[in-house]
């Protein structure tokens, strides 16, 4: 039974019925007076030199306003401080195809476009670099001017070792060494990315623009263009899809400023579909080494695990990426020695970046597939194995990470009870098979992109005296109902409804900051941020009803819409006149709300990536027929149980659950991002394949609460971690199906085919890599694992926003000293405030 | 070349003088200023920018304005009736069925046009019918049933 008035029900999301009408106004639908249309000439060639670029004949033609090169705006950027490797428009040289070159603004879209034909480039080819494999080879060909090396095309190349990993395998029963890839695939959003600037007869610059990061934007859009932020605004358009792939800072934005500085008209640049696939940013090829050792009874000993990246031609999130295809396998299985090495390879590709789970759905891949083979090989059920090595709540990882809130062993039991897997697996007719994996992620990564102190969220609360309550925050929403996380929970404290909350978000000069809608960050950070400005605003107003009816402020309950004496429930004043009692005690009725995660990185090089408030535990079971005359694999459905902590929204957090499954299966079954010499192979809607509506299976959700203690109200992520396990319980279950091993994703038809023949002729029956090219990464970093890790800190906390049934606690959430480890076992991290300072542990998280 | 055309779009007649080649998606956009009408790829992939002509779910984007003289053409914008938003619209609100939303107009349009045909569409009915039109956020689990529950509501 929940005290709770919205907070863990399903309701009506804020920003829905203007999203249903065509009111909602994306980057695209802007039309400004005087508008100007931009275009970018970009690279037909993989790796080249530019040798002549001559603008004279664009900018001659009728209806041209400006031409742009390189040469106007030479300052680089990048999302990350130390991969500050991106021109807006290529100096000397472009290294992918659709690296751009030039941008031209014009009377309309096809006047622009015909400047950007008229544009005389002269090329001198280089040998392009297309392939993991390329790059490790050391052919004397250097894409990008840095890197860890040894190779020229070695982006990053790191090395963690925890425990003792030799002890950790001898005292293994049983080892397994296996190989896997997981294929780049995109993002594929349903909105083009689009900009529209502005700059004023003062000379400041607005800029309106679809992404996920308008704070990151804002940086780097004063770095380029050369002018203060106080000069800039960014203001970020309702989202049509982001996924990951709207959270850099493009070319096409930065041009768009440019064009609309030299001209004083607006200019809009609107991406084509084509380009959107070439400005990528999507999910990195990972080739990948997983070495395992395990007792009889499943019990993992030891892991050794070695990626290799197929970065693209720049930096982008790369660094982090890197990190996360080694950080999060410990936080489901509790591994006792980890080794971990990864190297980020620049190939002359669409640069990779963040996609839903950013870097870590490729080792859930490897590591799950890899269990399901080990539970084989002892006779054990790939729900036992999982159980067995599953992590405990309240306790730390061999590699530094805090684990709060858990409930993974309930997600394995719950989704095994609902499938009926026991009953199944192994059991099924040939031809149909179920899968079972599971996964995590975090609500939020603990560290900012770029090293500071500040909050990672901020909220502004005002009450005006006619009742209404208007939110200002950075938060964008991109379809996952930030929006209405930030309307619910202010609603939930004060006693209002969702939809009578007013929202400011997403705009550089009248929101404070929130770093953006990337790592599943905004529900647990700006929901904080939302709730101590909630708290505060209650306060006022309780001190204000108190006086007026003079009973002391913990006698008094918001109910609905009003402020009563819980002793006297007909005492009591409505909403309204409460504000106007506040304003007449303290003036303006404004509060302020900020969230800055624990300090939970540990004291060593890498050790920023990974570390989360909390997170999130999902586990899947997916129900596949493979028909074995086409290799065709048809998913007949999933249940997937998923640890919310508490959702805010059930309706939203079931519908980000739903989508994660479809993505999953998209990139489990059909999605790619392929190339032929250097030029995409499927780059349209209706050549990259994407579930429709009739690939779509049946989902059947649980949702698991546990009660965060420092999540809002309990609340985790939703957005990400479902996805992870999908990918897996595909290949998985088309093993119990038909008896035949993909290690490889996409698990497309061709692949199940050619196992099956295989198999067929008495060979093992697998499609998948054969091994990984020899690479020197460099010495282990060796780290000790935390005193005492795996054993409990603590069982039960109290909970941000308040248990139901329960008074809420305004000293927890934000202050977060009740998450903190108390007792026993110290948190070594607590005390070692160096462990993360200073710009490089930022750059190198 | 120009050419002028006189269009019924939402019930009101609207006079436009357009180049030949300017798509139907293009003018309503630009010309018109009916930006609910979205688009995702302008090749007739996605099914984004679905506009009703005749009661019939077609592609403006792969449709010219000329074509579409003297029929009704309906966009999203011409949904709500008199301020009161159309079953589906609701449903679609309720149940989450547009996260992101870019699709969302296409795929109610769409929808309409089912439902006006058949009144009460099993699940299967719906899945075939909207194949045409992709989304990347929803799975299309909650369109299926925000669809399935508006025809309810609209059987009563």
């Amino acid at each position: 039974m929940s005290a709770f008035r919205f907070i863990g029900k399903p309701w009506t999301k804020v920003d829905g019925p203007p999203k249903t009408t065509g009111e909602t106004r994306y980057a695209d639908d802007l039309f400004l007076p005087r508008m100007l249309y931009g275009k970018l000439l970009r690279s037909h060639l993989p790796h080249a030199k530019i040798i002549r670029l001559d603008v004279a004949k664009a900018r001659a033609l009728p209806g041209v306003y400006a031409v742009i090169t390189g040469a106007d705006l030479p300052e680089k950027f990048g999302i990350m401080p130390s991969s500050q490797d991106e021109e807006t428009l290529c100096l000397d040289k472009v290294r992918y195809v659709g690296d751009p070159i030039a941008a031209a603004a014009a009377v309309d879209e096809e006047t622009a476009e015909r400047a950007c034909e008229a544009i005389e480039v002269e090329y001198e080819p280089l040998a392009p670099v297309m392939s993991i494999e390329d790059a490790v080879a050391e052919t004397g060909i250097r894409i990008q001017e840095y890197g860890d090396g040894p190779g020229p095309n070695v982006h990053k190349n790191v090395s963690l070792e925890f425990g003792d990993l030799a002890r950790g395998f001898a005292e293994a029963d049983h080892i397994r060494e296996d190989v896997f890839f997981f294929q780049g695939n995109t993002h594929l959003p349903m909105e083009q990315h689009s900009a529209v600037a502005q700059c004023d007869a003062a000379g400041r610059v607005t800029l309106w623009t679809s992404s996920q990061t308008p704070h990151y934007v804002h940086r780097a859009l004063s770095k380029v263009l050369g002018l203060p932020m106080s000069r800039t605004r960014v203001i970020a358009t309702p989202v049509g899809g982001g996924f990951g792939g709207k959270s850099d800072p493009f070319s096409h934005e930065l041009a768009a400023a440019k064009l609309a500085m030299l001209t004083g008209r607006p200019v809009k640049i609107t991406l084509t579909r084509e380009e959107v696939f070439y400005a990528h940013r999507g999910r990195h090829p990972v080739l990948m080494w997983f070495r395992t050792g395990v007792r009889r009874d499943g019990r993992i000993t030891a892991c050794h695990v070695k990626t290799f990246l197929d970065g693209g031609a720049y930096g982008s999130y790369g660094i982090a990426t890197t990190y996360y295809t080694g950080a999060l396998q410990t936080v489901t299985y509790a591994i006792p020695a980890y080794k971990f090495e990864g190297t980020r390879l620049w190939t002359n590709k669409p640069p990779c970046g963040p996609k839903r789970g950013h870097g870590t759905p490729q080792p859930r891949f490897a590591i799950e597939v890899q269990l399901d083979k080990l539970a084989g090989d002892l006779g054990l059920d790939p729900a036992t194995i999982r159980l067995v090595n599953a992590t405990s709540p309240f306790t730390r990882t061999v590699n530094h990470l805090r684990i709060t809130s858990n409930g993974l062993r309930e997600c394995v039991e719950r989704v095994v009870q609902a499938s009926g897997f026991r009953e199944k697996h192994g059991r099924l007719p040939l031809g149909r098979g179920v899968g079972l994996a599971v996964s995590t992620y975090l609500s939020g990564a603990g560290l900012p992109i770029y090293w500071n102190d500040m909050p990672h969220s901020e909220v502004q609360l005002r009450v005006d005296r006619g009742g209404g309550v208007m939110v200002y925050c950075g938060a964008i929403d991109i379809g996952q109902g930030s929006d209405s996380v930030l309307a619910g929970i202010v609603a939930e404290v004060l006693g209002l409804d969702p939809r009578e909350i007013s929202l400011v978000t997403a705009d550089t000069d009248l929101t404070p900051i929130d770093l953006g809608s990337y790592s599943s960050r905004v529900t647990f950070m700006a929901g904080n941020a939302a709730l101590q400005a909630a708290q505060k605003m209650r306060d006022l107003l309780l001190a204000a009803v108190s006086e007026h009816l003079e009973v002391e402020p913990d006698r008094l309950t918001f109910g609905d819409h009003r402020i009563y004496d819980t002793e006297r429930p007909e005492r009591g004043v409505l909403f309204p006149e409460a504000a106007t009692l506040a304003e007449v005690m303290f003036g303006t009725l404004t509060t302020v709300g900020s969230y800055r995660p624990p300090k939970l990185s540990g004291a060593f090089k890498g050790s920023g990536v990974g570390p989360s408030p909390a997170y999130s535990f999902s586990a899947a079971i997916v129900e596949v027929t493979v028909d074995a005359a086409t290799g065709d694999v048809r998913p007949e459905r999933v249940w997937i149980a998923h640890d919310i902590g508490r959702a805010i929204n059930e309706t939203l957090v079931i519908g980000q659950i739903e989508g994660s499954v479809y993505m999953g299966l998209g990139e489990a079954l059909m999605e790619e991002q392929i190339f032929r010499k250097g030029l995409h192979k499927v780059p349209s809607m209706l050549e990259y394949k994407s579930p429709t509506f009739l690939e779509m299976p049946p989902v059947e959700t649980i949702l698991v609460t546990t009660g965060d203690p420092e999540g809002p109200f309990g609340a985790k992520e939703a957005g990400q971690g479902p996805l992870l396990p999908v990918i897996p319980a595909v290949a998985n279950a088309v093993y119990d199906a038909i008896g035949v091993r993909i290690d490889e994703v996409p698990i497309s038809p061709d692949k199940v085919l050619t196992a099956l023949e295989h198999k067929a002729k008495g060979q093992e029956g697998r499609v998948g890599p054969k091994g990984i090219p020899p690479f020197r990464f460099r010495e282990p970093l060796k780290v000790e694992p935390p005193v005492g890790w795996s054993t409990p800190w603590r069982q039960g906390l109290p909970i941000a926003g308040g248990a139901p049934g329960l008074p809420v606690d305004r000293h927890t959430g934000t202050a977060l000293s009740d998450a903190r480890p108390q007792g026993l076992v110290p948190f070594p991290d607590e005390d070692t405030p160096d462990a993360a300072s200073g710009p490089s542990s930022a750059e190198e998280p | 070349m120009k050419v002028s055309l006189t269009l019924r779009i939402n019930g009101e007649t609207r006079d436009v003088i357009a180049p030949t080649h300017k798509t139907l998606l293009e003018l309503l956009r630009e010309d018109l200023g009916l930006t609910g009408t979205k688009h995702g790829c302008e090749l007739g992939e996605c099914g984004t920018c679905t506009v009703l002509v005749d009661g019939t779910p077609v592609l403006s984007c792969l449709t010219l304005p000329v074509e579409v003289q003297d029929r009704d053409v309906t966009t999203i914008e011409g949904l709500a009736q008199g301020g009161e938003l159309h079953p589906l619209q609701t449903a679609f609100s309720e149940l989450g069925a547009a996260q992101c939303g870019y699709c969302t107009p296409g795929m109610v349009l769409a929808a309409k046009a089912l439902l006006d045909r058949n009144p009460s569409p099993t699940p299967e009915d719906i899945s075939q019918w909207l194949a045409g039109n992709l989304c990347r956020c929803t799975g299309y689990a909650k369109i299926l049933e925000a669809v399935d529950l508006a025809a309810g509501r609209m059987r009563r």
